[in-house]
């Protein structure tokens, strides 16, 4: 083939480039983050749904709910066990889970998640 | 056959390095815009549509012209288009493209600009403008580098060309009816709300895009062996006359609507324009030096002897794009915004951050065309030679 | 070789579309919450909420007075988060405004002002977004990011949905709508925040909600109460209701009637 060398060159160059997040953290350890709870968030033992669906689902569950307060004018959201809440981030998630750093902030930049709503969304910590 | 675009004279490198250079640039700006927000721009609460879109409506004009050599060639067999036609069709590609760039550029939110597809709603003309945008731009793509390619290695196009090639030239009059359809159905822009919008924008279209044409023919015959022929300039030159009286036709007959019907709420847009409101004037020598180059172009145009001879018509060319360009990429949106619903009078000025986001997304247009265009040369000179 | 290297390409290319169509398919489909928690209905209103089949509002705009016009401007703006581009940064042109006082002849552009009666010479009438029931911003919204909602007639704005496109600002044929030019919050336009509502971030369209917020708790929206009894809502779907009460005795009109909006804000004169 013409101009090997460049090509298998230009070749390694790419790959290297393109496995470069894959490696370029090998061997440095990264523990799953350690998230806080307030008091009110201890206090209160279980969040709205379970635990382990909160954590897998709490993005869908908000989308579910921004359709439903913004679109459909329905504020009241029931949870599994029949407890009725207000559908709020700021009014409800953020009154228990008011330590957005040591909260919310954990798992997202452990991910490194760059949710939009906080754009528009204010929480306590803020406006303190 | 891309190949054949990556390799040319300096001036071809040198030309490609600086469109490159203004893309940059024009990027640069563009990331300071998504930063900042759409507040680095001139718009206002009033006129929130500017030179972004401003453009848009204009390149979907010049895009749409590729008809006027499509349908005579492949519909009435006018053989002299033989040459033209492919040069056509891409140009519309580079057009098409930049419509869409502007339009991106434009919005508030673009990474949410795929909620039109995950949302459709059909009642809103911007979807279907969309739809049919997008179908155009890739018919042509199809169509261009597969004739071309055809004629590359010397066989006819293939059979399922054809039908592709006769559903461009509804596509062509659609996309620039829809594009007109954005404005004309608002019941509260009096400016636009008018059945003439459509075909305006279309004898518009079809006097600018084949004027840019003819000026294209014209650089690469200087820089090129690539000559498209007499007869197709002439021909053409006579379809820009004729787009270009019929376009200033509609034009009186909207003035004389507008002032004989003496409504107040119409004759603001116009007269804002033409000679000011509030004491607020910026668009007035625009205006006027459009009437007057695309007048003057229309009688240079008319006369056989200017369409014949090319230093004429070559300028009657650039006076028709550039009074077009003024009408559709200026006068228009300002017109129909100013002024607001309640009558006040706010004006709108481009900035250079807006300016140089445009002049990056030209590049890029441009840039395609000068690529494709190469393409073109390439291979004309390989099946000639 | 030069076919088989052509097919090869031609082959590679047909699977890399087949491939990004067929994810692009399993990415839009919608998402299902998994092991959704079966407790129907899962979203209800408040009971305390004001329910109407079409909300509507009537101005008197004899009985306003410029200190009204002001305290409504002020309190809507203030718990809607309204930035204040004029006042704290001196940009007009990004102004954002969702009820504002002005001048007859500019509220009401088709009719003559020529010869206005003196309290409307010197009192500016207030406008706001219409809630039109025919609205043409709802039509040409591209998304459905602005939207007429079914239950009672409110035109709101779904503001995550809005891709800033300004189609329906470009409609609206009552100059309603606001575009966020820059951050409220980056731009020092905002800076006293009121938590009980979001703001919006740079690149929608906002306008008047009908205080759709208010209603859902149970409240009338804020510029009726601050209008001093100049400002009446209500269902105009209810015969009994007070504002067809004051329909019904009094002539009122509507901004550009002719152009079909069908608007719910009515102006007696």
């Amino acid at each position: 083939m013409y101009d090997k060398g460049k090509i298998v060159a230009g070749l390694v160059i790419f790959f290297a480039i393109l496995t470069f997040p894959f490696w370029y953290n090998l061997g440095a350890l990264a523990p799953a983050p350690e998230l806080e709870l307030t008091e009110k968030a201890q206090e209160a033992e279980t969040c709205i749904e379970e635990t382990a669906y909160m954590t897998t689902e709490h993005m869908v569950l908000l989308n579910e709910w921004r359709d439903a307060v913004a679109r459909d004018g329905n504020r009241i959201y029931v949870s599994g066990d029949g407890e009725e809440y207000v559908a709020s981030l700021t009014d409800t998630c953020m009154d228990c889970h008011s330590n957005k750093e040591d909260f919310c902030d954990r798992c997202h930049d452990y991910v490194s998640v760059d949710p939009y709503c906080w754009d528009c969304h204010t929480f306590p910590e803020e406006n303190n | 056959m891309l190949e054949k675009a990556l390799s040319g004279s300096k001036l071809y490198y040198t030309l490609v390095l600086g469109l490159l250079a203004l893309i940059g640039i024009g990027f640069l700006f563009y990331l300071n815009q998504l930063n900042v927000g759409l507040g680095v721009t001139g718009m206002n609460r009033d006129v929130t549509w500017g030179f972004y879109i401003a453009q848009f409506t204009f390149l979907v004009g010049v895009a749409a012209s590729a008809v006027m050599l499509v349908l005579p060639y492949y519909l009435h067999d006018y053989k002299e288009f033989g040459k033209m036609t492919v040069l056509g069709e891409f140009l519309a590609v580079s057009a098409v493209l930049m419509c869409l760039l502007f339009i991106i550029v434009d919005l508030g939110q673009p990474q949410r600009l795929l909620n039109v597809l995950l949302y459709p709603s059909p009642q809103s003309v911007l979807f279907w403008d969309m739809i049919v945008l997008n179908g155009y731009l890739f018919l042509n793509i199809i169509i261009g580098w597969n004739v071309l390619s055809a004629e590359k290695e010397g066989v006819p196009p293939e059979f399922w060309l054809k039908p592709l090639i006769y559903l461009s030239i509804p596509f062509a009059v659609s996309i620039h009816t829809v594009t007109a359809f954005l404005y004309s159905g608002l019941p509260g822009r009096g400016f636009w709300l008018t059945a003439v919008l459509a075909p305006k924008f279309l004898a518009s279209a079809f006097a600018a895009g084949p004027a840019f044409l003819i000026l294209l023919s014209f650089i690469l015959r200087k820089f090129t062996n690539f000559d498209v022929g007499q007869k197709p300039i002439q021909t053409l030159a006579k379809i820009v006359c004729y787009a270009t009286i019929a376009s200033l036709f509609l034009f009186f007959c909207e003035i004389f609507v507008t002032f004989y019907s003496q409504i107040p709420e119409h004759m603001d847009h116009k007269i804002y324009l033409f000679f000011g409101l509030d004491g607020k004037s910026a668009l007035v020598p625009w205006m006027w030096t459009s009437v007057l180059v695309l007048m003057t172009a229309a009688v240079l145009l008319v006369i056989p002897a200017g369409r014949k001879n090319e230093y004429v018509l070559g300028l009657a060319c650039i006076f028709v794009f550039f009074g077009s360009w003024i009408d559709k990429g200026l006068g228009l949106i300002s017109g129909g915004f100013i002024p607001n619903p309640l009558h006040e009078v706010n004006e709108y000025i481009p900035t250079v951050p807006e300016v140089m986001v445009s002049i990056g997304v030209y590049a890029i247009g441009f840039l395609v065309l000068t690529l494709l265009f190469k393409v073109v040369v390439g291979v004309k000179e390989e099946v000639k030679g | 070789m030069e076919n088989s290297r052509r097919r090869f390409l031609k082959i590679a290319g047909y699977s890399i579309i087949g491939v990004g169509a067929g994810s692009l398919l399993v990415g839009i489909s919608p998402k299902r919450i998994t092991a959704a928690p079966d407790a129907p209905p899962r979203y209800k209103d408040r009971p305390e909420a004001l329910k109407a089949a079409r909300w509507g509002m009537v101005i008197d705009t004899r009985k306003i007075t410029s200190r009204i016009n002001r305290n409504m401007q002020q309190v809507c703006h203030k718990i809607h988060n309204v930035p204040d581009f004029v006042g704290k940064l001196g940009a007009k042109n990004h102004e954002i405004k969702w009820i504002w006082p002005t001048p007859f002849k500019n509220a009401f552009i088709e009719q003559d002002a020529q010869f206005v009666s003196d309290h409307l010479k010197r009192t500016e009438i207030p406008v706001l977004c219409n809630h039109c029931n025919n609205p043409p911003c709802v039509r040409v919204c591209p998304t459905r990011a602005t939207f007429k909602r079914e239950s009672d007639g409110l035109v709101l704005m779904d503001f995550h949905r809005c891709i800033g496109c300004r189609f329906c600002m470009a409609g609206c044929p009552y100059g309603a709508r606001s575009f966020n030019y820059r951050d409220p919050r980056d731009s020092g336009a905002l800076t006293e925040i009121e938590e009980n509502f979001t703001l919006r971030t740079k690149g929608v369209v906002e306008k008047c909600n009908f205080c759709a917020e208010r209603l859902a708790r149970g409240e009338a929206p804020a510029c009726v109460e601050a209008s001093n009894g100049a400002l009446v809502f209500g269902d105009l779907e209810d015969p009994d209701s007070e504002i067809r009460k004051l329909l019904a005795e009094n002539y009122a009109i509507t901004r550009k009637a002719e152009l079909g909006t069908n608007p719910s804000v009515f102006y007696i004169i």
